[in-house]
């Protein structure tokens, strides 16, 4: 037998139990921020991506063509399924930090072409 | 990083543009943040991982002009860079270009991978590289070595995969055996990995290999993974479904400048022709990286400093006797490197039914084209890419075929009879990326700062 893993005490944290993903160890600062008009609480300057889905977000946007759900897929800003409206602007979740106050919704149909 | 120190040791003025808002690239993300803030995830991500710190290190204490959080969008010939940072444009100047913006996972159409919950294994070892996040139940599933570390680290971390779901075949294993020999110089590698599966069975982790007809069940989400192994069905009740079969050049930016491509059977993608320096067919313009052809982490960083010794002695700091001697290391230990990759290539080819994927599987993400749509324009007489491009907007979206690409020259290349490199790749335009109408607008009150780089 191997060394066997070292568990972090905090591993079973998450921001959402619904939330498909857990934390290593629990993010430090929260800040509050408006994701399809309700407020979250996610880790601040954090990437913002990372920190929906920890908080149990599965659906970013919806498909211009067919409105499928689409979430993050690639996490390095090459796929584009990240895409959000931030204060208007349309952005990719997973090249951005996240910032106290922040608006973001789900772009419906809409695209960045 | 590696090429960037080099040349700036040279004597050299150098700007090095990087997406990332911290230095350390795919493999050594964040490793400057994680080595202060987490122990534990550095312990998770490995001995490799941490070795990106003297790369960064090195990188700090250079005088390298390292300007992060920025997206190269265009480079012009001459030449002048065009990024965006915070929202706002701007450009520079430089007389010598190095393109290394290394690689993509390659793209795998299977049914249902366009469902929240289906991610790259990449996007989940960024996760928890960035963020100290780890799906609870997941599913590996493809080919490669990077499944075997990802899933090594969720073992290291205690949320262990349900299970790996492995498509390379027994026969792949046969074929690979010929290069084990040549593989045998580059044995760290092959020590490292088979370290990493004495890991997995020790941690009980479930395998399935020479898996077929992989599809992801879900309607809103993904809910689980089907595919036949061992001549049995199988589903996997699981929240995430990570793909990976290999990684492939991200050639975007030197495709936008022309640099020729040439179809490299043995990676089953495209790579840029290039002299051994890391050279193109454009003076002054060199690639080096996962970009320039997959060689992983240790080959980027030998030919990083190749293409800064050769751009040194061109812009006159160094004499060519004193690139060459200090080259030669260098080209020695290259080949050591690549001694493996013949192996791996082999052992780990890409999921073949993901190459040719059924009818109704969704190739191209963005606009939400299938297979099937693909091979209809090819009975139309489509030949190449730009022309099933204009017929059905296949790679017009956003991601501007980043994904779709390579499937869309293997699907006319299959119906068509003809081979890659006649049937060709999509024609890549700046920007590289969208660019908002706000972004150009500040470009204009920028113009007056342009550094003049080498
Ligand atoms: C998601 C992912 C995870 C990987 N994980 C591992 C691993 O754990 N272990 C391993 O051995 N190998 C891993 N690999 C392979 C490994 O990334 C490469 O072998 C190695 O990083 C190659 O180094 P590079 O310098 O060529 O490219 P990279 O390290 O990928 O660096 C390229 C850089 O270019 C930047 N960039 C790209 N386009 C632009 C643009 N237009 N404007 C500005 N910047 C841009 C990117 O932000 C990135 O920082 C991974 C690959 C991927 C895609
Ligand atoms: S997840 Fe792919 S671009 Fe953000």
């Amino acid at each position: 037998m191997g060394p066997a893993p070292r568990p972090c005490p905090f591993r079973n944290f998450s921001m959402s139990a619904d939330s498909p993903f857990v934390y290593l160890c629990p993010p430090a600062r929260l800040v509050t921020i408006r994701f399809d008009g309700a407020e979250l609480l996610l880790p601040d300057g954090e990437n913002l991506a990372a920190s929906l889905l920890a908080a149990g977000i599965d659906s970013f946007r919806h498909t211009r063509k067919s409105g499928a759900p689409r979430a993050p897929f690639c996490m390095m800003g090459a796929c584009f399924d990240c895409l959000v409206e931030i204060d208007g602007v349309s952005r990719q979740a997973c090249m951005q930090t996240v910032v106290e106050g922040m608006d973001i919704s789900r772009p419906v149909g809409a695209t960045h072409d | 990083m590696a090429a960037a120190v080099t040349a700036d040791q040279a004597g050299m003025s150098v700007a090095l543009l990087d997406e990332q808002a911290r230095p350390g690239g795919q493999i050594y993300r964040d490793v400057t943040r994680t080595g202060t803030d987490s122990a534990d995830r550095m312990r998770i991500l490995g001995a490799d991982y941490a070795h990106g710190s003297t790369l960064t290190g090195a990188l700090i204490a250079s005088r390298v002009h390292h300007i992060t959080g920025v997206v190269v969008w265009s480079i012009e010939e001459g030449f002048r860079l065009v990024y965006t940072a915070n929202g706002a444009a701007a450009h520079i100047g430089a007389k010598r270009v190095l393109i290394a913006t290394g690689a993509l996972e390659r793209a795998m159409p299977v049914p249902g991978w366009t469902l929240p919950g289906v991610m790259t294994a990449g996007a989940a070892q960024i996760l928890l590289k960035g963020s100290g996040i780890l799906p609870r139940r997941a599913v590996l599933a493809g080919s490669g070595p990077l499944i075997y570390l990802v899933a090594a680290q969720m073992v290291r971390a205690g949320v262990p995969p349900l299970a790996l779901v492995e498509t390379q075949t027994r026969g792949d294993m046969m074929q690979a055996m010929r290069h084990l020999p040549a593989a045998l110089k580059g044995w760290r590698g092959l020590a490292k990995g088979l370290g990493l599966l004495a890991e997995l069975r020790r941690a009980g982790v479930r395998r399935f290999a020479g898996a077929t007809g992989l599809a992801v069940e879900g309607t809103d989400k993904a809910e689980a993974l089907c595919f036949q192994a061992g001549a049995r069905d199988h589903r996997i009740a699981c929240d995430t479904v990570l793909l990976h079969h290999g990684v492939v050049p991200n050639a975007q930016a030197a495709r936008a400048l022309g640099v020729s491509h040439r179809w490299t059977q043995a990676q089953q993608a495209f790579t840029p022709v290039l002299d051994k320096w890391g050279g193109t067919d454009l003076p002054g313009l060199f690639i080096a990286g996962d970009g320039a052809g997959i060689g992983g982490a240790m080959v980027a960083e030998i030919a990083g400093r190749l293409a800064a010794l050769k751009l040194a002695e061109e812009a006159g700091h160094l004499t060519d006797v004193a690139r060459d001697s200090q080259a030669k290391p260098l080209f020695r230990a290259r080949s050591r490197e690549l001694a493996i990759r013949p192996f791996l290539d082999a052992a780990y080819p890409p999921f073949s039914d993901a190459l040719a994927p059924t009818d109704s599987t969704i190739i191209c993400r963005c606009e939400e084209i299938t297979a099937g749509e693909i091979r209809q324009t090819a009975t139309l007489g489509c030949l190449g890419p730009n022309q099933a491009k204009s017929f059905t907007r296949a790679g017009m979206g956003p991601c501007q075929g980043r994904y779709c690409g390579l499937s869309v020259t293997a699907i006319l290349s299959e119906a068509t009879g003809q081979s890659p490199d006649v049937t060709g790749y999509y024609r890549i335009r700046p920007p590289l990326k969208p660019v908002t109408l706000a972004d150009l607008a500040t470009m204009a009150e920028t113009e007056a700062t342009d550094p003049e780089g080498e």
